[in-house]
């Protein structure tokens, strides 16, 4: 039902069910807010979006208070400044107010928020926050003095990845957002998707930064400098530096890694050809032996954290093949380093990633080899973005080059893995091929590229009819993986990503970007897919070189520990 | 912990209505809540365990230390503050050498505030291990001390 | 109800007014003994409730029944709840057959033996005498005044506690004796929903939770919706500071309580009840849980009662403590098992509530009301109170006052009159302030306290009415130190969620600490920092009304406000002079010891917590000033009175 109201002075028309908040911004109208995110239950907490609605005795918070007909609203009133200005101050109070050393400054709610409300003088003064920095986990510090509680981080971690590692804890000013226990991050459960970081609007939440650590291993001559390309990141970090995504960037990219004092760049997307060989060839065999079906990808660290903390019983399923990052840096520590002649131990491996649970990937035990991890280092792509500011390079204007040999050029396929639904579309492509010896027949499925939760395809392959099932965003898996448990899902193979959308909203990308930013993101992935030629991982001839010559140059008894891995059981507070 | 077992058991078809109760019950048992209790609390009721200890942590009621042999609440009502129970925090807190809301090292004494324990016109009041005692002052205090520790 | 057999068939029937010719007469004896119109043997009655107790009641019944072993008389011994009156508990009762009811206050274990000595050989020890019950059967005692004579029970109007103190509240006879029950056996035998939604309605009946919602609005609201489920939700967790109105109402009348709830229950079409008290009730929660057993046992709860097809099921739920879980959303998400955080409003819980099903929540004291109205009719109701606010309204009366008391006035009541009754402040003292309803509510000035007791007048004024806790302050109170205490409630009892209250409340107790504590270096910068911290109270506490999420925040600075008007001077004392007039702010204050006084003992030195009196043994201490925090311990332990601050 639509019905008129006024606001400032003019007629706008209103939905039934809307709230004022969501009427105001369909005109046009800008609200400030902190504690409601549009893809996020309304709390009404943080009192920011207040407007005044006359005959009412209190303003109202415009985020959770339905609009109803004949409503008069007054959204930049005296009295309405001055309610949103005392709040920041009063936020501001006791924030240790050190932009400058701050992480956020320059992309921080609060202090656009100060800045547009003209906050010029300390006039509330607090005891400054000071609490513990919680440093514990390889992929996120929590800064809490910094936080504000809006609550935004504690939703996320329900509603969208139904982790639940934060909530509200103590009450009143001693109000905190805590974990279970008020334990450290890495007793947690946390699976380190760093969803929260690119919710929360201050830096209280923000990533364990590699940057000082890699500044000072680039000054170490002794070692060879080896740095490999997440395709996600080609479709976010242009905006950055004003360059479109796509193509032209991994050139540029290229460039100033060269510059900055990498000997190697590699692209990540050329081993996702070989995991995706290596995983349609696990699922052909399991599909033959019928055994642990459906097939479960494993290429989201985040994923099989949690399918490992809250899951085991589906360890099984798992893909027993690396992810594409540390399958490249097994094998740039083997192969690659057998190749030009160095030792395991004098290459440093780093990985430029969207993906901020890499962090803690890279790390685990099971992926080291001889006390020595495959991957030393992982820059998100916001690390990486500071990285080419930091040694102040013109990233518009650079001459592009091309990765570095031999881990250089991919299919398609292989950067489609930054989609939710990309790994599915490869692996059909190839397993098609691996079975039939023929080519499939149409390699764009639409199915798995609508933004739903759960997506399902079937595919005919052979005499069987393949059944794919992709996830996103780990609310959606419990009822999923409940099926899974009881033999209810007859799929052959399900694809999980932790992140909504998959990579390329991973936690480790720009921060504040908006839903149609996002949407292009994703867009320019396919882009690549329907232009490019090469779109199936079997098609690579790069790979196929590095295939025939790999056992003779890593030894074959290492073959295996180079490509797959294994899962434990993990013991966490639930 | 099988006073836990058994309210666990005893619950076993509880959903989260029955968490604050059932969390009143395990520390009516055990004096506080541990951290075995809240997982399995947790596990029962198939909840995070960061629920619960949010939620617990935001009522006065739960603790999550034992208590001591001796558990003083010193009411901080409005009767009870005009009587001045703030010097009783004082002296208990330098007596025991202890702040509110902990217990002393050898597990004697617990101290905490309290709203209001419903005996104004006795002001000041504090319990000692849910027993009364009213119209405190500095010198009634040892006498007061002495006979709790006889019951 | 074929099961329940002899004496509860009686019990039954009476309830139900069907009483049969040939039981009237058992009925009327049985009704007649449990009245204890006439007794065969002395009745001690005990009242028994928290406060009681801390005054040593229990004792008391020991001693009772130590004397009725040893000298072996037959005494039947009740306890009762309370009369209202604390401050002169213990109280003990005693009715002799064909003499009336006699009451006695302070009796302390020591003084049980003089006084059944005197009682029992008729002869009356009154120095203990308090007064007696009228009955026309009944001899009265020679010079003891009546109840209803005394003016701190003739200016009440007595309705919702005219059982309290009388009766055993753990008996369920004793309740029906006096007519309980029946009304909500009328209601659902001869009533619908919407009859009883009207007369509530009609009967003007307002919220006495605070808000001063009307009822009868409430509960049609809630039953005009179509829903498989719908719940009541009796708000028994009274937790405003200086407030124990409702403990007293339900640790001496439960059933009151109870059958009130079936009645409002009814009413909306719910069968699920909840009531949620304070865990820390202790006796309460016996009181009440005992209280629907015995309703359950009888018949008057569960399934199908009375052959109506109405089934109701009450639950008693013990909150662990949190004051802003009386605001009505928090309370159900801690019955739902959350963090008691308020959510916004609309949806109101009476569309969308507990579990998002319809919810009523209502006060004790709202629901208390009910069953009277039932059996009196709307009408009487209307003639009781003003033309907006009806019935009456019952008050906690503490702080500086001769009387710390329980009360229940009409509406229309000049506020004086409740300082009237509670006795006044002690001798010597003058009358300074009353604050009430609590940390929500205003401080009044004596020169206001004509106003009537009722909300339109509250709303005219800008007074809060609040739930009934009365606070008075003499001259001994600190305006800012009770201002301070109210804000550190208020910092410690929000519930965390939005920024004007969290961060507000924090903010504001800063400021006032400041301006009550001496600075670091006494300069007059420090004063002028100070000053302007007092005008951001000013607008941080206009910001806080306005943008709170819930009425905790949206009235917390009530107290202040209020403060600032009345008592400007004695803000401008602290800020200016670093003088508290009332000697309470203990860090403006600097002690000193009498040199002619002292005698060495090194009492006080031993107890200072910052070891800021120095000397040495049996000549006179000193106060190092720099080191001294005020704390006034010293004054406390000296036996010699040399300790003095100015
Ligand atoms: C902070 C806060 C505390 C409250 N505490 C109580 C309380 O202790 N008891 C109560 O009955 N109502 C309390 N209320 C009011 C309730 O929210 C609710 O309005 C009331 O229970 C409705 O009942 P009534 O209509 O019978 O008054 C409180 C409200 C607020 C905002
Ligand atoms: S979080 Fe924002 S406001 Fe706070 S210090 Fe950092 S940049 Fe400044
Ligand atoms: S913004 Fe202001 S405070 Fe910050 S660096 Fe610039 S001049 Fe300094
Ligand atoms: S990183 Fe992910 S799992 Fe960890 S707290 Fe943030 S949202 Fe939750
Ligand atoms: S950590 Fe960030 S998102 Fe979470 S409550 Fe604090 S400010 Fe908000
Ligand atoms: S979806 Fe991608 S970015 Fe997100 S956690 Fe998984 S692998 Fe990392
Ligand atoms: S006003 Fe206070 S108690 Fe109410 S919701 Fe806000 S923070 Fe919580
Ligand atoms: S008032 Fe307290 S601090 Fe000052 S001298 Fe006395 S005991 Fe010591
Ligand atoms: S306690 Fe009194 S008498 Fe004894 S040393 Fe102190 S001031 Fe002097
Ligand atoms: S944005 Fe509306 S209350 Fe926070
Ligand atoms: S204020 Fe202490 S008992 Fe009421
Ligand atoms: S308890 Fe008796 S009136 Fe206070």
């Amino acid at each position: 039902m639509e019905f008129s109201i006024e606001v400032n002075n003019r007629k706008i028309q209103a939905r039934k069910g809307d709230t004022i908040l969501e009427t105001l911004t369909q005109n046009g109208i800008k609200i400030p807010r902190l504690c409601s995110v549009k893809s996020l239950s309304p709390t009404g907490a943080c009192r920011i979006c207040v407007v005044e609605v006359e005959g009412m005795k209190n303003l109202v918070a415009s985020c959770s208070y339905p609009v109803s007909e004949g409503m008069v609203i007054h959204t930049h009133s005296p009295r309405v400044l001055k309610a949103r200005k005392v709040l920041v101050e009063l936020l501001l109070s006791n924030h240790p107010d050190d932009c400058l050393y701050c992480e956020r400054n320059g992309n921080c709610e609060l202090q656009d928020l100060s800045y547009e409300l003209n906050v010029r003088e300390r006039r509330i003064t607090g005891v400054k926050s000071k609490l513990k920095l919680d440093l514990s986990s390889p992929c996120l510090v929590r800064d809490s003095s910094k936080c504000i509680l809006c609550g935004r981080c504690v939703r996320v971690c329900d509603e969208i990845q139904s982790v639940s590692t934060f909530e509200f804890i103590n009450r009143g000013s001693k109000t905190r957002i805590g974990t279970s226990m008020n334990r450290d991050l890495n007793f947690s459960n946390c699976i380190g998707c760093g969803q929260c970081i690119l919710t929360c609007p201050t830096k209280a939440l923000h990533e364990q930064s590699s940057l000082d650590r890699l500044q000072t291993e680039l000054y170490n001559d002794k070692q060879q400098k080896v740095i490999q390309l997440d395709p996600a990141i080609m479709a976010s970090i242009g905006e950055e530096f004003g360059v479109k995504p796509g193509k032209e960037i991994e050139g540029k990219l290229v460039a100033s890694l060269r510059k900055i004092g990498f000997n190697y760049v590699f692209s990540t997307s050329f081993a996702a050809d070989m995991v995706l060989m290596e995983c349609a060839a696990e699922l052909k065999q399991r599909m033959e032996t019928k055994e642990n079906l459906p097939l479960i990808s494993s290429f989201c660290p985040a994923w099989v954290k949690y399918a490992e903390q809250f899951y085991p019983e589906l360890l099984p399923h798992l893909s027993k093949v690396k992810s594409p990052a540390l399958m490249l840096g097994a094998i740039t520590k083997s192969y690659f380093a057998n190749t030009i002649g160095v030792k395991q131990a004098d290459i440093l491996s780093v990985v430029a990633t969207p993906c901020l649970a890499r962090k803690f990937e890279s790390q685990r035990i099971e992926l080291t080899r001889n006390g020595i991890s495959d991957v030393d280092i992982v820059l998100t792509t916001r690390e990486l973005a500071h990285l080419i500011r930091i040694y102040g390079i013109d990233l518009q204007n650079i001459e592009p080059l091309l990765p570095d040999l031999p881990f250089r050029t991919s299919s398609s396929s292989g950067k489609l893995y930054a989609n939710a639904g990309g790994f599915t579309e490869g692996v059909l492509r190839t397993l098609y091929f691996q079975t039939t010896g023929k080519e499939i027949p149409t390699t764009k499925i639409s199915e798995l590229r609508s933004i739903s939760g759960i997506k399902e395809y079937e595919q005919k392959i052979g005499k069987e009819q393949v059944k794919v099932v992709v996830s996103n965003g780990l609310t959606n898996i419990n009822s999923l993986v409940k099926a899974i448990r009881e033999g209810k899902l007859d799929a052959h193979f399900v694809e999980i990503v932790a992140c909504q959308g998959g990579c390329v909203n991973g936690g480790g990308q720009p921060i504040g970007l908006s839903v149609k930013d996002k949407k292009m993101h994703a867009k320019s992935i396919y882009d690549i897919d329907d232009t490019e030629i090469m779109k199936a991982a079997h098609k690579n001839a790069l790979l196929k070189d590095v295939y025939d010559k790999f056992p003779e140059v890593v030894g074959k008894k290492n073959v295996d520990i180079l490509l797959y891995t294994r899962y434990t059981k993990r013991d966490v507070l639930r | 912990m099988s006073g836990i077992d058994d309210i666990i058991l005893r619950h076993s078809h509880a959903t989260r209505d029955s968490l604050i109760p059932i969390l009143q019950e395990i520390q009516d048992e055990i004096g506080y809540l541990s951290e075995e209790s809240i997982v399995a609390v947790g596990k029962l009721l198939n909840l995070p365990t960061s629920k619960i200890y949010g939620l617990a942590t935001f009522y006065n009621q739960f603790w999550f230390q034992p208590k001591g042999k001796y558990h003083i609440q010193i009411c901080q009502g409005t009767t009870c503050h005009m009587e001045g129970a703030f010097s009783l925090i004082d002296f208990f807190e330098k007596k025991f050498n202890l702040k509110v809301g902990q217990t002393t090292r050898n597990g004697e004494y617990s101290l905490e505030i309290v709203p209001c324990l419903g005996a104004c016109s006795k002001s000041p009041v504090i319990s000692i291990n849910g027993i009364l005692y009213g119209s405190i002052t500095a010198e009634n205090l040892e006498e007061i001390l002495e006979e709790a520790a006889r019951t | 109800m074929e099961k329940i057999h002899g004496s509860d068939q009686i019990l039954l029937h009476h309830v139900l007014s069907k009483t049969s010719d040939e039981q009237k007469h058992i009925t009327e004896e049985k009704i007649s003994m449990l009245r204890r119109q006439t007794v065969s043997k002395p009745i001690i009655y005990i009242g028994s409730t928290t406060s009681s107790h801390v005054a040593g009641s229990k004792k008391t019944l020991k001693a009772v029944e130590e004397y009725r072993q040893e000298m072996n008389v037959d005494l039947e011994i009740i306890e009762v709840g309370s009369i209202g009156l604390c401050s002169l508990e213990p109280i003990m009762d005693v009715q002799l057959p064909g003499r009336c009811r006699v009451s006695f206050q302070k009796v302390t274990g020591d003084v049980v033996a003089t006084i059944l000595d005197g009682v029992l050989n008729n002869f009356l020890p009154s120095e203990f005498a308090l007064a007696q019950y009228r009955n026309p059967l009944h001899q009265p005692w020679f010079n003891v005044p009546f109840f209803d004579d005394l003016p701190f029970f003739k200016h009440q109007h007595r309705l919702l506690l005219e059982n309290c103190g009388l009766i055993n509240p753990e008996s369920i006879e004793d309740y029906i004796a006096w007519g309980g029950y029946k009304a909500f056996a009328n209601v659902i035998s001869n009533y619908t929903h919407e009859e009883v939604c009207d007369a509530i309605d009609k009967s003007g009946l307002r919220g006495r939770g605070g808000g001063g919602f009307p009822t009868g609005k409430k509960w049609k609201e809630t039953l005009s919706i179509a829903a498989n489920q719908k719940y009541f939700i009796c708000n028994a967790d009274e937790s405003d500071p200086g407030a124990f109105m409702e403990r007293v109402l339900m640790e001496s009348d439960p059933h009151l309580i109870i059958e009130g709830i079936a009645i409002s229950s009814y009413a909306v079409g719910a069968n699920k009840a909840i009531i949620y008290t304070r865990n820390r009730y202790a006796l309460t929660v016996i009181r009440l849980e005992k209280a629907i057993q015995q309703a359950y046992d009888l018949g008057l709860l569960g399934f199908n009662i009375f052959d109506s097809g109405f089934n109701l099921d009450i639950s008693i739920r013990k909150g662990p403590g949190a004051y802003v879980c009386g605001e009505e959303t928090a309370l159900i998400k801690s019955i739902e098992g959350k963090r008691g955080m308020p959510n916004y409003k609309p949806p109101f819980p009476s569309t969308k509530g507990l579990h998002g099903k319809p919810t009523v929540v209502n006060n004790v004291e709202t629901i208390a009301n009910v069953p009277h109205i039932i059996n009196n009719g709307f009408e009487w109701f209307n003639t009781i109170g003003t033309k907006q606010s009806k019935g009456t309204k019952l008050f906690s009366v503490s702080g500086k006052v001769n009387r710390v008391c329980l009360l229940e006035v009409p509406f229309g009541t000049p506020l004086s009159k409740l300082v009237e009754l509670a006795g006044g402040v002690p001798e010597g003292q003058k009358l300074k302030a009353v604050q009430i309803g609590g940390p929500s509510g205003e401080c009044i000035i004596p020169e206001d306290l004509q106003t009537p007791i009722d909300f339109e007048s509250f709303k005219n004024k800008g007074l809060a009415m609040g739930a009934g806790g009365v606070i008075v302050y003499d001259d001994t109170v600190c305006i800012i130190d009770m201002v301070k205490y109210f804000m550190n409630f208020i910092k410690h009892e929000s519930c965390g969620k939005c920024i004007p209250c969290r961060e507000g409340s924090q903010r504001m107790l800063d400021i006032l600490t400041a301006i009550s504590s001496r600075p670091a270096n006494s300069d007059g910068h420090g004063s002028l920092e100070r000053f302007k911290g007092v005008i951001l109270l000013e607008s941080m506490a206009e910001v806080m009304r306005d943008t709170s999420l819930c009425g905790l925040g949206q009235t917390a600075s009530n107290p202040l406000i209020s403060a600032l008007k009345h008592f400007k001077n004695e803000f401008e004392e602290h800020i200016f002079e670093r003088k508290c007039v009332a000697g309470v702010c203990r860090n403006l204050r600097i002690y000193y010891i009498d040199v002619e006084k002292c005698t060495g003992c090194a009492a006080c030195a031993k107890r200072c917590p910052t070891n800021a009196i120095i000397g040495t043994p049996r000549s006179p201490y000193f106060v190092v000033e720099e080191k001294c925090i005020g704390c006034g311990i010293c004054e406390e332990v000296c036996k010699f009175s040399s300790v003095f601050f100015k």
